[in-house]
């Protein structure tokens, strides 16, 4: 029998050390699989994690890849501390899309300074409502959020799909399903370093993106309903000795959750697609679940989860043009690495022990008598 | 057909291939496919031309393909990668590409990019689409003789131009033959989904659809009706060997013709975005009179309806308009007049109605 036991004291050293054992593992054991599949296994990897961060423009591409991962990522850190588990933080997105579209095509000519603020309130308006849906739910009639917000995402994506194809498509599109195209004051413009120019496609809401993380730190850290959620999450039976509702944790870390991911949709929309179209997020909402877990929970270590995940996303795309390497191997290759990165956190956290079961131990005994 | 089609394009790789030896470094071509090659369908019909275009110039091209691009801000992503990794023609196969075509052409004047089934161009882009239409009107006239329900069913992905140019063409195929046949469309709102396309085909059959039409990409329908007896027609490639007993034929996209030119016209430099008022549906748009549509054998159906289809199909290829008057919206409105035609620019722009003989409305 084997089983988990926690480890009370986890030394620094191996803290350290378990990413790095599990990015070599990866790296043994994708090298095995691109050479099994003949391909070049120092080629493949240079691939995967050099060639798409190799000239300047390419690492802004990357943080913009890792920015919408960012900011949801950053939101649902909160529920996971507090055991509440909001799977829906794609169908959040695309309500904060939908919220910050309506401000963007129903007054197209608001100036800059008031556009922007007013499409990020909208943003979070939208995936702020959308969670507390499973959140009233929840606190209300105890359902289960897991199952209430992972639905509502298929609502959500049906509904800005019937949105860009009936009421808010353009009468120019020619019945192609796509709204007006955002005037400038509704797009999140692109970085121009003094000096360097445009990094990729680099834009000010990736700075956005890397405020929230530190400020989902600030808030965790630091504040009393950080350490409300905290308690919440670890000991909630302690929690309400200290005079802590669960129903208020509940609701207030679904509704920040809510809220981050409708500004992820906003960014995603105002700064890459220039307009609301049936699909505007590409999974987003549930990889951002990986990155929480890879970060452990900790929203700072939230940016470098974020950018390890768009890395994998990134290079499958260079090993597919460099290579003709399938995307199936390069899903194939982002799963292990992934996997291996999760796994090494369960060996950091918990040591393994195997005992034999007890009814075994006696029979042993009694055999010997 | 499709042995006079190679035998056709043979001869025109002759006439060429001594024009492009000149070429010393190979020229790179690049490729977004929307799905991968496997989907048996539209992307398949891609891959296809571009192992074609390989086969065609040999060691003077280069080409590389990016399979599974979602339609968003990774296809700008990528075809940026493609552009810098020095593809000196880039063409973006789906629809959804168009805005982020535009974005990056904008980008690298120097390149040339081609866009397929858009709308929008520049001054390095220009776009090509095929008249897929073409063969839905043969579809209908097959399905309009072989029709013992008179009801057909027919899968349609978005409500955009291409695909209500599509029902039409067969409504007016059909009722040329047949008419008291009717024809009921499901929305699929997808372009590629086995599963909400095999449940659509099921839900013809059990209204009493004894033949099937899709505007969608994949072979699940015609999977469906092989399994229930009944008979359809395949989309973009041959779905043969998916429904052998239930495919009367498949309306198969030859992207190759298109593919060749164009790389030719950059490497002769006389690529261009052309104009004019009716080509901005496609600088490149052509159909079955050009082998860019070609269908496959005519099989499973009595030798009576084989000839008219084979006569439909000799009529378009003799240049026939397939929207030329008298026919009426399926409201009674008197669409065109006898003797009135459709122009390219009426397609797009002019075809917000079904035709006589289709049931129900255009959605949205």
């Amino acid at each position: 029998m084997i089983s988990l036991i926690p480890r009370k004291d986890i030394p620094l050293a191996l803290t350290v050390m378990t990413p790095i054992i599990a990015i070599a593992l990866t790296l043994i054991v994708g090298a095995i699989i691109f050479a099994t599949l003949g391909y070049d296994p120092l080629q493949a990897l240079y691939q995967f994690f050099i060639a798409p961060v190799s000239r300047p423009d390419q690492i802004g591409d990357l943080f913009v890849k890792a920015c919408p991962l960012i900011i949801i990522a950053s939101g649902l850190v909160f529920c996971f501390r507090a055991n509440v588990w909001n799977i829906g933080a794609e169908g959040q997105l695309i309500l904060g899309a939908v919220f910050s579209g309506y401000v963007a095509l129903t007054f197209p000519g608001l100036p800059g300074w008031a556009m922007m603020p007013l499409m990020v309130i909208a943003s979070m308006l939208g995936g702020l409502l959308w969670a507390m849906i499973p959140a009233l739910l929840k606190t209300r009639f105890n359902t289960n959020e897991i199952l209430v917000s992972l639905m509502l995402t298929y609502v959500a994506a049906l509904l800005i799909d019937w949105i860009v194809r009936g009421p808010w498509r353009d009468p120019m599109s020619f019945g192609f399903p796509l709204t007006k195209m955002y005037e400038d004051a509704a797009l999140i413009s692109r970085i121009e370093l003094p000096g360097i120019g445009y990094l990729g496609q680099l834009h000010w809401g990736v700075v956005g993106a890397l405020l929230m993380a530190v400020g989902a730190w600030f808030v965790l850290s630091r504040m009393l309903v950080g350490f409300q959620v905290k308690v919440m999450g670890a000991a909630p039976r302690a929690g309400r000795f200290a005079g802590f509702s669960p129903s208020f944790v509940t609701v207030m870390v679904l509704g920040i959750s809510g809220a981050a991911a409708g500004v992820a949709g906003m960014v995603e929309v105002s700064a890459n697609i220039d307009q609301l179209q049936p699909d505007i997020s590409f999974g987003y909402g549930f990889t951002a679940i990986i990155v929480t877990f890879l970060a452990r929970l900790n929203p700072l270590a939230v940016i470098g989860a974020g950018l390890v995940v768009a890395l994998a996303e990134l290079g499958g795309d260079s090993a597919q043009i460099a290579l003709g390497m399938p995307k199936v191997v390069t899903g194939v290759f982002k799963g292990i690495l992934l996997f291996m990165l999760l796994a090494g956190e369960t060996f950091n956290r918990f040591r393994f022990e195997i005992r034999l079961p007890r009814s075994a131990a006696v029979k042993l005994t009694g055999g010997q008598n | 057909m499709k042995k006079f089609f190679t035998t056709m394009v043979a001869g025109a790789f002759a006439a060429v291939s001594g024009i492009s030896a000149a070429v010393a470094d190979p020229v790179k071509v690049g490729f977004v496919y929307l799905t991968n090659p496997g989907d048996h369908g539209w992307t398949y019909a891609h891959e296809v031309a571009r192992l074609d275009v390989n086969k065609h110039f040999g060691d003077k091209v280069e080409t590389t393909y990016v399979e599974n691009v979602p339609e968003g801000p990774d296809a700008a992503r990528v075809i940026r990668e493609l552009a810098r990794q020095g593809n000196e023609i880039i063409f973006t196969t789906s629809f959804g590409y168009m805005d982020p075509t535009l974005k990056v052409s904008k980008e690298f004047p120097d390149l040339k990019f081609e866009h397929i089934t858009g709308y929008k161009r520049s001054g390095n882009m220009a776009t090509g689409n095929i008249r897929f239409y073409e063969g839905r009107y043969v579809q209908g006239v097959v399905a309009g003789m072989m029709t013992k329900s008179n009801k057909i069913g027919y899968l349609a992905s978005f409500p955009i131009p291409e695909v209500i140019q599509g029902i039409n063409a067969f409504a007016l195929g059909m009722r040329s033959v047949n008419p008291d046949a009717e024809m009921s469309i499901i929305w699929v709102n997808s372009w590629y989904d086995p599963v909400k396309e095999a449940d659509a085909a099921k839900v013809h059959i059990a209204e009493g659809a004894d033949i099937l039409a899709q505007h969608t990409d994949s072979p699940a329908m015609l999977q469906t009706a092989e399994k229930a007896g009944v008979h359809g027609f395949g989309q973009s490639s041959d779905m043969k060997a998916f429904a052998p007993k239930a495919q009367l034929f498949s309306s198969v996209n030859n992207w190759a013709p298109y593919y060749i030119s164009k790389i030719e016209q950059m490497m002769d430099g006389s690529w261009s975005t052309g104009d004019g008022p009716d080509h901005w549906a496609g600088n490149t748009w052509l159909g079955m009179a050009d082998d860019y549509l070609v269908l496959t054998e005519f099989e499973n159906m009595p030798a009576d309806v084989k000839a008219a289809a084979e006569a439909a199909e000799a009529k378009i290829r003799g240049g026939y308009n397939i929207f030329t008057g008298p026919f009426s919206d399926n409201q009674g409105n008197v669409i065109l007049k006898a003797g009135e035609a459709y122009h390219d620019g009426n397609l797009w722009n002019d075809m917000n109605y079904y035709v006589e003989g289709v049931n129900g409305k255009i959605p949205g």
